[in-house]
């Protein structure tokens, strides 16, 4: 009874850490690499059943990071990259990782159609309001009046809003944190992970360099207030999801929407089974002379 | 075109010179059925259908080429249809031949018009001697022009009486088969056995009005239409079995044999249907095809499932082909295999989506950034799309590299018959392995031959230490690797795998003589015509050879040594003759050797070469009349849609 409660840990944090990361010091986003390690270390998975995979920019290093299988991908294309592992690879969980640029800039049409199709996944997004690797530009979430090379009188392009996009696009997993927060982080990433279909994750990541300060009103060491998501919140209301969204910065934090809806991994299962049930037990072979017979 | 020859009892012979008008008076038979005694032997006929898009030319093509290939004849068809989304002029060409065909034919021998237009627009193309069949109820021809024999059937009205009033005209495509029938003797049982197999299910009516017309047609006494053709036997029947498909299913089905179990792609015309075919094939064999929100998705997730350890498969047409250029970088880089299958439309832009071109050769071969070595394949036949398509995936597997696949509208469109894939000793299962790697594995090891395979996701790697895969420049292992050294050296590494796989390659096939006056180099869909062209120019005692490459990237062996020699090279294709005189593969050519005897013969009408027209450059240029592309043939106007 004793003895069967004791559980070893197979993997530590050691056993997952791979490169020093190359961001500046201060960085948020080592918060977000330090949170992964800890529930890699927690859930116990095994090496060759994560995928980390990135799109471009500073955040998008993060597979470099992790002694997993991983890839870097194109500058945006990041989603439809890891749609093509996990669509084919159910064996495997895909982790995605980028940042604002990335997600809401180049890649902004590919959140909304793996959104609403629904690929099974957990995208990180490490949203610094700021174009860190180009060193300092505007980015999609840069706030009204922001001052940038690229917008030195200040930004007046109306910021996207992460929440609303994400829950407007149909994605059955939008959760919004804080990287000055790792409980909080590490609560909605297991959250994200356990969830069944696309899973999306704001998480707030200061960048030092180039934004300094820019979520210091949501971090109370700062003397800013953090808003929890009310408990009484219906995590499938999507309306009242948007309702939390639209509140001023610095907003809400915790799971603004989750909801269950077969992924298209499920679904393409689902008709690969059917398609196969009515072929019959034939091979490939069978399958194409078969076919071919009727061409002649 | 329509070569008749004498029949057994030697009954009508018109050798050599084709049907005139006085022949065909003698040989006219009285009575319809007394097929067998009075059909003129045929081995090669050419039928044009011209029409509107939704008279539904294409099935009439589409039956008579289905049964070509299940009586043994050969058969290669040719379309045009209108950009339109609905109605518009369009034509369907059959030409059914004992024997290979190379071509769609240049001149017609048969024309079916179905309207005015259609009489007005492709009467030129009919040969002299040949028959016009028109709807004597739409199109009123110049019965004064002798070079031709007019046929009047009343089509709309009988198709119409013959069936009922309800369905208006629609089954004059059945009536028109029918009448086809009985001219050419086809096999009516195997027609209607075909009939059956596609409208049966159509709904009871469907069927019956199909049926009607199609007897309609067949029982029509035409009087003086009353000619009739029968076929040579074919030399080889008796062979494997042969199927009829048009282009684009041959790669669909191409891929499947080869192993590939994913791919992702964005509409566009003419690449759709083979994502149409993958859409609803892959599945049965535990597949998935995925329609993307874009091109740049499509292709990264054919990325992506690569990288998960399958040989993934993307495509599109030429705007396409430029917007997935940059994850093509990508996957040279990572060293990624992938199969991207590009139909060839007229361009540049949106340019002209239902026409052929080649066109597409320079962005394939060269199109993203950096130093991006791929490897460019061109199928030059239905069947060879098939093959090529099996190669492709081959190569990328073994190179692990892109392999871009140059097809074209034309041959995404045209049905050709083709001996079955022997599909026993074809068909790859490539489905990932996952078999544990190390100690000290790297990803991008600097083999002698440059070749390195990535690990996918699920292998596990023995000393613990997993590698990433990526685009930026990396050491062997993977790691972003910056250093002048190293850059050098990793640039080798994948330009070093094309040179070692074209060291392996067989020269190009050469047809014709080895040496001579002129050599005319083609790819892709362009051999037919090229072939014709030459027997025809050695048939009259010319010194002309043909060079056919199948590699445009990395270039097959020995083609220096085929050029030298020959006194003048003109590389034959579909594009703009350019800023200097030549084409995309004649600029390719000339870069790799140096030698200005490599000039061009282009068009960019958005049509197939006819033979003719490689003949007449030919002869210009060799007279040192220097012209320019071909110019737009009489009528290619219409003809384009």
């Amino acid at each position: 009874m004793m003895a069967a409660t004791v559980q070893v840990p197979q993997y530590t944090r050691k056993d997952l850490v791979a490169d020093h990361p190359t961001w500046c010091p201060g960085c948020g986003d080592f918060s977000v690499l330090s949170i992964y390690f800890k529930m890699m270390e927690r859930r116990q998975v095994p090496h060759e059943k994560i995928t980390s995979v990135a799109g471009i920019g500073c955040s998008s290093r993060f597979p470099y990071f992790v002694n997993a299988h991983g890839a870097h991908f194109l500058h945006g294309r990041g989603v439809p990259f890891a749609t093509g592992i996990s669509l084919t690879r159910p064996d495997l969980h895909v982790f995605l990782f980028g940042g604002d640029g990335d997600a809401f800039s180049i890649g902004g049409n590919h959140l909304d159609h793996a959104a609403r199709k629904n690929i099974k996944m957990t995208y990180v997004i490490m949203d610094n309001s700021v174009y860190g690797l180009t060193k300092k530009q505007t980015s999609p979430t840069s706030p009204l009046g922001f001052k940038s090379k690229t917008d030195p009188h200040g930004a007046f392009d109306q910021p996207i809003n992460p929440m609303k996009k994400l829950i407007l696009g149909g994605a059955t997993f939008v959760a919004r944190t804080h990287s000055h927060l790792p409980n909080h982080v590490l609560e909605v990433m297991e959250r994200a992970m356990d969830h069944d279909g696309f899973s999306v994750i704001e998480c707030l990541s200061e960048c030092t360099e180039f934004y300094p300060g820019a979520f210091d009103a949501a971090n109370p060491r700062k003397g800013g207030v953090f808003n929890p998501v009310p408990a009484e919140h219906d995590v499938t209301d999507e309306i009242a999801a948007f309702k939390l969204a639209v509140a001023p910065f610095p907003g809400y934090f915790g799971v603004f929407f989750e909801v269950q809806r077969p992924t298209k991994n499920a679904l393409e299962a689902k008709l690969n089974a059917e398609a196969q049930a009515k072929a019959g037990t034939v091979s490939a072979v069978q399958l194409l002379q078969k076919t071919f017979q009727r061409f002649g | 075109m329509m070569t008749i020859i004498p029949t057994a009892d030697g009954s009508p012979v018109t050798s050599g010179k084709l049907m005139t008008d006085e022949n065909i008076a003698s040989d006219a038979v009285s009575s319809r059925p007394a097929v067998a005694h009075s059909a003129k032997t045929i081995t090669d006929v050419v039928i044009r259908f011209a029409g509107n898009s939704q008279d539904g030319i294409q099935a009439i093509g589409g039956f008579l080429a289905r049964l070509a290939g299940r009586t043994d004849k050969d058969v290669m068809t040719y379309m045009t249809i209108p950009a339109t989304i609905s109605g518009g002029p369009s034509i369907y060409q059959v030409r059914l031949r004992t024997g290979e065909v190379l071509s769609a034919g240049d001149e017609v021998d048969v024309l079916v018009a179905f309207y005015q237009h259609s009489y007005e627009n492709h009467i030129r193309t009919l040969r002299d001697g040949g028959i016009l069949l028109y709807d004597s109820d739409n199109v009123q021809p110049n019965l004064d022009d002798k070079r031709y024999r007019s046929v009047g059937v009343p089509i709309t009205s009988v198709t119409v009486e013959s069936i009922g009033g309800t369905g208006k005209d629609k089954g004059k495509n059945m009536f028109v088969l029918g009448v086809i029938a009985r001219m050419f003797d086809l096999d009516v049982a195997k027609l209607e056995k075909m009939l059956q197999g596609y409208y049966q299910s159509k709904g009871d009516d469907v069927y019956r009005k199909v049926v009607g017309a199609f007897h309609a047609g067949y029982a029509y006494n035409a009087g003086e239409l009353t000619d009739h053709f029968a076929f040579m036997p074919a030399q080889n029947a008796g062979g494997r079995a042969r199927v009829v498909t048009d282009g684009n299913q041959a790669i669909a089905f191409g891929a499947i044999a080869a192993g590939v179990r994913f791919g992702a792609a964005y509409p566009i015309t003419p690449w759709s249907s083979i994502m149409e075919i993958l859409r609803v094939e892959l599945p049965k064999y535990g597949g998935t095809f995925v329609q993307a929100e874009d091109e740049l998705a499509a292709v990264a997730m054919a990325c992506g499932a690569s990288y998960a350890g399958h040989v993934a498969l993307t495509g599109s047409s030429g705007p396409g082909l430029s917007l997935k250029s940059e994850a093509i970088s990508w996957a040279i880089m990572a060293e990624m295999p992938l199969v991207i299958v590009d139909v060839q439309r007229g361009g540049p832009s949106t340019g002209l989506p239902t026409n052929v071109e080649q066109s597409d050769l320079n962005i394939a071969c060269y199109g993203a950034h950096g130093d991006a070595p791929r490897i460019v394949i061109a199928p030059a036949t239905v069947e060879d799309c098939f093959y090529t398509t099996m190669t492709a995936v081959k190569l990328a597997r073994e190179y692990s590299c892109p392999v871009i696949i140059l097809t074209d509208q034309a041959l995404a469109t045209r049905i050709e018959s083709f001996a079955m894939p022997d599909f026993e000793n074809l068909v790859q299962d490539i489905a990932p392995t996952f078999a544990p790697r190390g100690p000290n594995f790297q990803p991008y090891e600097n083999t002698a031959d440059g070749v390195a395979h990535h690990a996918p996701p699920g292998t596990p790697m023995v000393d613990g230490r997993y590698p990433v895969v990526t685009g930026l420049e990396h050491d062997e292992s993977g790691h972003p690797a910056s250093r002048p050294a190293n850059h050098v050296l990793m640039v080798a590494k994948r330009r070093r795998k094309l040179q070692r796989l074209a060291e392996k390659l067989p020269p190009p096939a050469l047809f014709g003589s080895p040496a001579g006056q002129v050599l005319l180099v083609g790819w892709g869909s362009s051999l037919g015509p090229i072939r014709e062209a030459v027997e025809q120019a050695r048939a009259a005692g010319e010194s002309v050879s043909a060079l056919h490459l199948q590699y445009l990237m990395p270039l097959q062996p020995g083609i220096g040594e085929i050029l030298g020699g020959f006194a003048n090279v003109f590389v034959v294709e579909l594009n703009d003759e350019g800023l200097y005189g030549y084409g995309q593969l004649a600029g390719l050519l000339r870069s790799r050797f140096c030698d200005p005897k490599i000039r061009g013969i282009t068009k960019t009408d958005g049509l197939p070469f006819k033979v003719r027209e490689i003949l007449e450059q030919m002869h210009a240029r060799l007279a040192g009349r220097e012209v320019g592309s071909v110019s737009a043939d009489a009528g290619a106007e219409q003809e384009a849609g």
